[in-house]
């Protein structure tokens, strides 16, 4: 655990990616192999459940720490993180202790079973051996989510670096199932092993956001154009006779989908499509909202079935007879794809495809983004034809171009503070549009992001002075503050006290100019919903 | 429980100290205590801006604030005096004592008719070898800050810190880099300096804090100093310290120090989310104010039944008071929060 600890120490104290891929590489050279097995899961998302909920560790941690515990709660929403909370209030101590990080994974793993007076003792033991980083860290195991600004992918770099294997083929190896504590580093890591890789599913190539002119990417030959479809994105794969679908989250989630068990019932093993699931009632495409109701459900039932059928609208080829086709150019892969497509639709009900859309011209994309909308689509995703499927975010090759977002003129209501690199700082705002009579301001939307961080400093040193009243971690601020709140789509809704559900709102911009009378109202709000 | 209080506050003559919308007011003896608006009698705590505004009629602080203040707002009418050295207004018996927060900072205690209050400023209880140490002085009311007035900020002995500061520094010359270190230009600037290990290289300053420390020289002995100028070169700079004001922090000037690694020392940095948000690689947690249990202390120490809690976590502290059996309450002030 120390060495571990003093890895996230050093982690932490720099900005600089290149030193942190270096010292967790390091780490990976020297640490016991099952240390850096729980290390990789870890930080790919898969720390050990959580064997102690949040309120009892609150409990434990004022109680050792000695102080009642509405003031834990306090120091919590300043510091707005509840491991380094429980790090930083608890008294400083003497002893130590050697466990290891993977010793420490089991102990967590097995105290999960364990009765309310064990688990007490056994953190007020471990707490009081370790210093600052290594509570942090503990606490953090218990917890989850480590963001210590090191993503997986930098992970998988840093792998590469200390066992000299390539970065892409680990990247495949670290996806998919795998237990932390059944499977050793060189079952993992080193060992080829085709059984393994029944369930696999390969590493997403992700687009970025197309920030330039469409004109400037070049000659329009080389570009393919579809809609961007606002689903899930998901690999379908068909291999040894059994389905697997992952959601782009590395998250298996075939029980969720039993429609598409029609993929392995005629398609041939060897396949592993790429696309988005969609929600289809009424023989039509749906919005997210609709689709919504199947996330998260395990267990679907018939009316939801019938209700919000799925399909998925695939766009891409990764496999093909068993074999990894990711190398191929994508007008390749896709003509592959179209074949299949030709030769399944009439059997599989559930596989769309995602047209390509013909076009000689950027004028003619601009204007078939224009009205995206009215189809269900985002925007537009653009592929260059002779582009390999990659993997992770990569510049250049797929760019997404969405729509331009609704937007809206709101008033700053509520401000809390926020997590992570904004704790201390109010950064989490609610906004409110004024009701016909221009009298009062219902609450329309939260946005977190959007503003520069001097922008934030400044609104922040403005709701210190101007708030009206106190709700725990939330504060009312007097109304005078208009911001562009902008978002991505809209609906209808029932769970909203303004009668209206927006999605990913965020702050276009502070309108300083505006005047609060100026702000916009409810109705302008509704006018948005599309018909 | 509010509205008992005020009641009772009502009941009794007019409270010795009053906060009203200039600053913090003796009515009985027309005084001001680092008012926030021009007024015509001020007592200056320290140095820092929120509290030595410009504007007034008359100053009186300790004189070691005096070449300080003078330095920032100029040609001003100033009496000093000493810690411990008694002068009347009006009956009213004002002194100052040492707070320990920066050089020349100081408690104003007041006394009248027996009874006696005490505002302390911004102060702290541990011994930095800059400012002469904060002495507890006994009141009736104690108006305290409590800018870290929270159970997550455990200050460490500033000897780790210091051992911390200047390991850093000889790693990141071993790196083959510059350290560029950041703190406020009065105070934390000055106490870096007296603790930094002039043996490891030289130590450069940015203007604000050459000027600032070349007015503490006065004062108290720190090491040499170097001023960044025009003239200087990257080459000059390599493996050096750099120190350098917070706001130099992002800015064209800091170019000069490439290759470099960037360190703050503030209280705020007990937050791993603080210093990420401000893109700094290390974090020193070295503050001039009280942490959560010198505040707890410093409190018992005077000994005082009632506390006003001014800027910081206000709210939080003087309800922690009162469930110790204090009657405390918070003021609105218009001293900085964030301000280390």
């Amino acid at each position: 655990m120390k060495a571990f600890a003093q890895l996230i120490k050093t982690i932490d104290s720099t900005n600089k990616t290149n030193k942190k891929v270096d010292a967790l590489a390091d780490y990976f050279s020297t640490a016991p192999n099952n240390d850096k097995v729980w290390t990789i899961a870890i930080l790919s998302h898969r720390r050990p459940p959580r064997p102690v909920n949040t309120t009892l560790l609150r409990e434990f941690a004022s109680a050792l720490a000695d102080i009642p515990l509405w003031l834990f709660e306090e120091s919590y929403h300043i510091v707005g993180d509840l491991a380094e909370t429980i790090a930083l209030v608890l008294p400083n101590v003497e002893s130590s202790t050697d466990k290891s990080l993977s010793s420490f994974c089991e102990d967590l793993l097995a105290l999960k079973a364990e009765s309310e007076a064990t688990k007490k003792a056994y953190l007020t033991e471990h707490w009081t051996q370790m210093d600052y980083y290594e509570r942090f860290v503990f606490n953090k195991l218990i917890t989850g989510g480590f963001r210590i600004g090191l993503s997986q992918k930098l992970m998988t770099r840093a792998l590469a670096k200390a066992t000299e294997l390539d970065e892409d083929i680990l990247a495949y190896k670290l996806m998919g199932n795998w237990n932390p504590a059944k499977i050793t580093f060189q079952e993992l890591i080193l060992e080829e092993n085709k059984a393994d890789y029944l369930s696999k599913p390969y590493p997403f190539y992700l687009a970025y956001a197309l920030e330039e002119n469409i004109s400037d990417l070049g000659n329009p030959a080389d570009w393919s154009a579809e809609h961007k479809w606002d689903g899930i994105r998901s690999q379908v794969i068909i291999r040894d006779g059994e389905l697997f679908v992952w959601s782009r989250g590395e998250e298996l989630v075939t029980d969720k989908y039993p429609e598409f068990e029609e993929f392995v019932e005629h398609m041939p093993d060897g396949i592993v499509l790429d696309g988005e699931i969609l929600a289809y009632p009424n023989n039509e495409i749906g919005s997210f909202k609709d689709l919504q109701t199947r996330i998260g459900r395990k267990n679907v039932s018939k009316k939801l079935l019938e209700k919000t059928p799925v399909i998925l609208k695939v766009y891409d080829l990764l496999e093909l007879k068993g074999e990894d086709i990711r190398e191929k150019p994508l007008a390749w892969r896709r003509q592959e794809l179209e074949k299949l497509y030709k030769k399944f639709q009439n059997k599989i009900s559930v596989f769309h495809l995602s047209e390509e859309i013909k076009f000689n011209e950027w004028e003619e994309l601009i204007a078939e983004r224009e009205h995206a909308r009215e189809i269900k689509s985002e925007g537009l995703m653009l592929k260059k034809k002779n582009a390999h499927y990659g993997v992770g975010r990569k510049k250049g090759d797929w760019w997404k171009w969405k729509s331009d977002p609704f937007s809206i003129d709101g008033v700053l209501t509520y401000a809390m503070r926020g997590h992570g690199r904004r704790s201390n700082l109010f950064t989490d705002y609610t906004f409110g549009l004024w009701d016909d009579e221009k009298k009062e301001l219902v609450t329309f939307a939260k946005a977190y992001s959007g503003l520069t961080d001097k922008e934030f400093k400044e609104l922040d040193a403005w709701i210190k002075k101007n708030t009206l009243d106190r709700f725990g971690p939330v504060r009312s601020v007097t109304p005078h503050h208009v911001f562009e709140v902008a978002f991505e789509g809209i609906a209808k809704s029932k769970r909203h006290k303004s009668g209206v559900a927006t999605r990913f709102p965020r702050i276009l911009r502070w309108r300083k100019d505006k005047k609060l009378e100026e702000a916009n109202t409810l109705s302008d709000l509704k006018a948005l919903i599309p018909k | 429980m509010n509205s008992i209080l005020y009641i009772l506050v009502l009941s009794m003559s007019t409270p010795l100290l009053i906060f009203n919308d200039k600053g913090i007011y003796c009515t009985a003896a027309n005084v001001y205590i680092d008012a926030w608006k021009p007024v015509d009698n001020v007592i200056i705590t320290h140095g820092h801006a929120d509290h030595s505004r410009w504007g007034h009629q008359r100053y009186i602080t300790h004189h070691h604030n005096i070449p300080i203040i003078k330095h920032r707002l100029g040609d001003i009418e100033v009496v000093g005096v000493d810690y411990g050295e008694t002068f009347s207004v009006n009956n009213v018996k004002f002194s100052l004592h040492p707070a320990g927060h920066i050089i020349g900072s100081s408690q104003v205690r007041v006394e009248h008719k027996g009874e006696v209050w005490v505002f302390t400023g911004d102060y702290k209880l541990d011994d930095d070898g800059v400012a002469k140490p904060y002495e507890s002085v006994s009141c009736h009311t104690f108006i305290s800050e409590c800018t870290f007035g929270l159970p997550a900020f455990n200050w460490r002995p500033q000897k780790e810190v210091f051992e911390e500061i200047n390991q850093w520094w000889l790693s990141n010359q071993e790196e083959g880099r510059t350290s560029v270190l950041f703190g406020y230009s009065l105070g934390k600037a000055q106490r870096l300096l007296k603790h930094l290990n002039p043996d490891i290289g030289k130590i450069y300053t940015h203007g604000a804090i050459e000027n600032m420390t070349d007015v503490c020289r006065q004062l108290v002995e720190f090491p040499a100093t170097e001023l960044i100028t025009r003239d200087t070169t990257k080459k000059d700079l390599h493996g050096h310290m750099v120190l350098a004001p917070p706001s130099a922090h992002g800015s064209t000037w800091i170019r000069k120090m490439t290759p470099y690694v960037t360190g703050s020392a503030s209280g705020w940095m007990t937050f791993r989310g603080a210093r990420r948000r401000r893109a700094i690689d290390q974090g020193f947690v070295l503050s001039d104010h009280c942490d959560w249990n010198q505040l707890l202390e410093a409190v018992k120490n005077t000994g005082c039944e009632k506390v006003i809690c001014t800027h910081g976590y206000t709210d939080i502290f003087a309800k922690y008071l009162r469930t110790l059996g204090y009657d405390a309450r918070t003021e609105k002030t218009q001293y900085e929060e964030q301000e280390d």
